[in-house]
């Protein structure tokens, strides 16, 4: 059998243990597949040839001398380009951090070259990871492949684009209020928002630090699995990464895949669908409910009230530590810098550079971040959103008491059309109702296909939420319901993608991207 | 710069009263900084002490530095404070270029230690010591900042430069900022109270070994705040900020100036601006620094990326087992010990030399030794020059180490002095500068057999007497070998060979 770029990372790797592929042969497909879709998609902000061919060369030497460094080895992976990496260039999608190369590589990183997948490219993503859309990327929006005029979710809209257009098998994202799962939503794909502190976030450029998680980007809950296993564990150099053993996430994922749900007990959320919510969205949602019961789950409605605040709370408390973050982009020490005219002074040339470097949500964000943390404002503020927050955890505490997880769709839209949403901040900032309250209790969740809607034929996706460190629920319901949903479709939701138009000159008929075409 | 009117010190305590706050911070001498693993060394090349997390690169995270907890809790049980069950970092958010990050982490709300005191052992203008208790407000954890060199502008403050030049290897050493209540009721005293607190909180930070404790590399920096009130009213003024105040004298000349400037203002019935001030070590003045009036606002929250520090309560009492002997009990022991009377301890301690006898001591001097040399040469040159006595260039071991050789006939007291001066001008150790200067004692038998003929010669008279067997008169033949020799005779080998040729 052909492995082609179609292939799950699961798949990818199994034919590099079975030798019928190689790490290069890999890897080069994807660059060329890169090459021939991403003009259109612009899931990428930098693609790392050179890099991801050398370290695929150096994965087939291993293997040849009979020595594998994890189960992925050799299958190539896209970063959302607010990681940093040594070498590599890493904006955070701003013009402030233009040309920048780190010294040095985020935890998450180091991990993936030490389990030895190729690192690809760079992936898109809202400036500094403030957006539900990729179009406050300072380089242009990146396109959703399901329908090239709309948005691929956000922040993290490149990697989950890079996937569902088989540019990666697997990418790494970043949810501080629904970045990985909300684009995953809008492509069809999978997207993972660990535990907070489950995957080490040294090297994540903070959007908000108490909010921020790595997770995989994937097309399915196995590869997500997969990836968690490699990229999650403690790590000293984040004081808030979690200090224990962690169960094998891919253990989990193969266990749900066989679809049984008996003695599952699933809530689901209240506040979080019903009206104002698209009613294809909602008709997907509700079949996989009745899947899930007919595969032996008890599903019941549980009631999160503070749930309704936490889109107020999560408007103060990521401002607010955004402005300080984002304080460091100064012209001092690296990135845009920009002099103005005459004797300028330090403080001159700060204020020239933000004004230039920033976009105006940044500059929003950051406007209502320190106002937030005024004195005189602070507890009206930022000390009210810490208590709601608490609520919010109250909620998820009372709730699992009564279930094993807690579902609800991931947004209440399909994918919007690109521009539609960009004048109205409030109508972009509603697509995170549903993902928030995790971030603002560091429970994990997941987001998996769950159909296309009626009305536009778009996908949406089915969130499934844990209790803090109960990651592994995710991935034994996530791998049930794919396994269960895609039974009734008969192929993986993706099929059903049109196809892109590929770049002249491009040699991919021949490397079993047949799908395009037919 | 402006000139400052100021009132006389006796004028502005007839009318007016003070209230200091003094804020000390004080540079642990840990092997790494306190959120990273980079090294702390003094004197580095610029910038090579630094990473990511020093330098606020995108990404990068911090860790809290066990041992700078440690430090810093010892340093509040030293000082009688409570220890906190459980606290946070803070985040103080402000621009300035040699902040790597634009906000400092620091402790805002939840110190580690609070509520404590130190009673401080004060010399008075009658000769006394007065024990004056200043209370501590609070001791908390923070890092520094880089360090900026600004080029080219008339003052080197950044105002004016042409360029400026910023060593982050500063950046992230750990500090503990010291906090006192207002100190009121000192009176005439005030200027000796702030001097005395710094001196004793100096001594218990060498004591505890959490610092090099050098305030002329800045490892301890003492911030004075005053205010004047209408005397007898006990009400609290606005207060003035002086910064950076860097040697023990000058605490107590920056409190003195302040409380007559001030004192001049409200005098003429103006009012006192609140606002940071900078002291000049060499003219003995302030000036005017940024206005603080608008209280700026630092925007403090919770750092997210650090965890709630919670020692447990086994931890303190573990700490508290490694205290230190309480200043005041040690001081009456060694008192006891050395067989000093009140006046000499008052003098040791006035002069800020206490700990350089205590050290003297330890390293084999005898207590009588110690003093002298302290109180005498050295405590002469502190005065004369201006110099704190424990910046003088000369250790405790150099002390030791030229009573040695005076022991060993190599030196007498005064060519001593010619060695202290070596030491002055880092001309090297005591040996070195002997060796140098050539100051060694002569008592080879043919120079100064030679040397003792010439006197003789030229003191007829003077010979006379001896040969009639007045040998008291051999002094003044001593001291003219001595004339010639330059001091550099053994003054017994000399006696003993005139009395040989004359007797």
């Amino acid at each position: 059998m052909t492995t082609t770029v179609r292939n799950t990372a699961a798949e990818m790797a199994q034919a590099l243990a079975d030798g019928t592929v190689t790490s290069v042969q890999l890897t080069e497909l994807h660059l060329e597949r890169i090459a021939a879709v991403d003009g259109a998609v612009h899931a990428f902000l930098h693609v790392d040839h050179e890099g991801a061919l050398a370290q695929a060369a150096a994965s087939d030497a291993r293997r040849a001398a009979g020595e594998t460094l994890s189960p992925l080895d050799g299958v190539p992976i896209a970063v959302k380009d607010v990681l940093t990496t040594e070498g590599l260039p890493t904006t955070c999608g701003s013009k402030i951090l233009e040309g920048w190369v780190p010294p040095y590589d985020a935890t998450v990183v180091a991990r993936l070259r030490a389990a030895g997948l190729p690192i690809l490219g760079k992936t898109n993503m809202d400036e500094f990871a403030m957006g539900s859309s990729t179009e406050h990327s300072a380089y242009g929006p990146t396109h959703n492949p399901w329908d090239l005029d709309r948005i691929p979710g956000g922040s993290g809209g490149g990697s989950a684009a890079a996937v569902a257009a088989f540019e990666a098998p697997l990418a790494i994202g970043t949810d501080t209020g629904g970045s990985i799962r909300q684009p995953g939503a809008v492509t069809g794909t999978v997207g993972v928002k660990p535990t907070y502190g489950g995957v080490s976030r040294y090297g994540l450029v903070a959007l908000a630090n108490s909010l921020d998680q790595a997770g995989p980007v994937t097309r399915t809950v196995l590869d997500s699995a997969l990836l968690h296993d490699i990229i999650g564990g403690h790590d000293p150099r984040d004081s808030t990464s979690i200090d224990q053993p962690w169960p094998s996430f891919t253990d989990a994922a193969r266990a749900g895949a066989t679809g049984d749900m008996t003695g599952v007990k699933i809530g689901v959320i209240t506040e979080l669908t019903g009206e104002g919510w698209q009613d294809g969205v909602m008709a997907r949602f509700q079949e996989s409910i009745d899947l899930l019961v007919k595969a032996g789950a008890e599903v019941v409605e549980v009631s999160c009230p503070s749930f309704v605040h936490a889109l107020a709370a999560y408007y103060l408390i990521l401002p607010a530590e955004a402005s300080s973050n984002l304080a460091k982009f100064d012209a001092m020490r690296y990135g845009l810098r920009v002099v103005p005219e005459g004797d300028p002074s330090a403080e001159d040339v700060m204020r020239a550079t933000r004004d230039a470097g920033f976009g105006d949500e940044v500059k929003r964000r950051i406007i209502l971040g320190t106002y937030a943390l005024s004195s005189g404002y602070y507890d009206a503020y930022y000390g009210q959103a810490q208590k709601v927050r608490t609520l919010i955890s109250r909620d998820f505490e009372a709730a699992f008491e009564q279930v094993d997880v807690l579902v609800s769709p991931t947004a209440p839209t399909t994918a919007f059309k690109l521009g539609e949403k960009l004048d109205d901040p409030i109508a972009m900032y509603l697509n995170d109702l549903a993902t928030i309250p995790a971030n603002l209790a560091g429970v994990p969740g997941i987001s998996v296909p769950s159909g296309l809607a009626d009305e536009d034929g778009l996908p949406a996706g089915f969130q499934i939420l844990a209790p803090a460190l109960a990651d592994e629920r995710l991935y034994r319901v996530g791998a049930a319901l794919e396994s269960l949903l895609t039974q009734e479709w008969g192929a993986p939701l993706l099929d059903k993608a049109p196809a892109l138009a590929l770049r002249d000159g491009s040699s991919l008929a021949s490397t079993g991207t047949e799908s395009e075409t037919r | 710069m402006t000139t400052d009117t100021l009132l006389s010190f006796e004028e502005s305590l007839e009318k007016f009263d003070p209230a200091m706050g003094l804020e000390v911070h004080v540079e642990l001498n840990t092997n790494s900084k306190m959120f990273c693993g980079c090294p702390t060394e003094f004197g580095a090349e610029p910038n090579t002490q630094v990473c990511p997390t020093c330098l606020g690169l995108p990404g990068a995270m911090p860790v809290v530095n066990r041992i700078a907890v440690e430090s810093a809790m010892r340093i509040g049980l030293a000082l009688n404070c409570e220890i906190a069950e459980w606290c946070r970092f803070a985040r103080k958010n402000y621009f300035y270029p040699d902040m790597p990050k634009n906000f400092q982490t620091s402790q805002y709300d939840e110190p580690i230690a609070f509520d404590g005191y130190m009673d401080v052992n004060v010399p008075t203008e009658d000769g006394g010591i007065e024990v004056v208790r200043v209370e501590i407000e609070r001791a908390h954890m923070e890092e520094d900042t880089g360090k900026s060199l600004h080029v080219g502008g008339a003052t080197g403050r950044i105002h004016g430069a042409v360029h400026s030049l910023v060593d982050y290897n500063r950046a992230g050493i750990p500090l503990i900022e010291i906090v006192t209540r207002p100190i009121m009721g000192t009176r005439e005293n005030a200027p000796a109270v702030a001097k005395a607190y710094v001196a004793q909180l100096r001594e218990l930070i060498v004591a505890l070994g959490v610092s090099d404790a050098r305030m002329d590399q800045g490892s301890i920096r003492a911030d004075v705040n005053l205010s004047l009130a209408p005397a007898g009213t006990g009400a609290l003024g606005t207060r003035t900020e002086t910064k950076n105040v860097n040697s023990l004298r000058s605490v107590e000349r920056a409190v003195r100036f302040e409380m007559q400037r001030h004192a001049a203002i409200l005098d003429s019935g103006g009012s006192i601006l609140q606002e940071t001030r900078h002291w000049h070590e060499d003219t003995g003045v302030t000036t005017s620094g940024r206005e603080k009036s608008d209280a700026e606002d630092y925007r403090y929250f919770p750092e997210p990326d650090l965890v709630p520090v919670a020692p447990s309560r086994e931890w303190v009492e573990e700490l508290r087992g490694t205290l230190p002997e309480n200043p005041t009990v040690k001081r009456a022991r060694l008192q006891g010990e050395w067989g000093f009377s009140d006046l000499e301890m008052r003098d040791t301690i006035g002069a800020g030399a206490f700990g350089l006898v205590e050290e003297t001591i330890e390293a084999g001097a005898s207590p009588q030794i110690a003093r002298k040399w302290w109180l005498s040469e050295l405590a002469r040159r502190a005065n004369d020059t201006g110099t704190d006595i424990a910046e003088l260039g000369v250790s405790p071991a150099d002390v030791v180490a030229v009573q040695a050789l005076i022991d060993a006939g190599s030196l007498n007291d005064k060519l001593a002095r010619q060695v202290f001066e070596g030491l002055y001008a880092a001309e090297g150790t005591p040996a070195e500068i002997v060796a140098k200067r050539g100051l060694a004692i002569v008592s080879d038998d043919g120079a100064l057999s030679a040397a003792v003929d010439n006197a003789i010669a030229a003191n007829p008279d003077v010979a006379d007497k001896i040969r009639d067997g007045k040998v008291a008169a051999a002094g003044a033949l001593i001291g003219a070998v001595m004339k010639q020799m330059r001091g550099q005779a053994d003054a017994g080998r000399v006696r003993e060979l005139i009395l040989e040729k004359l007797t």
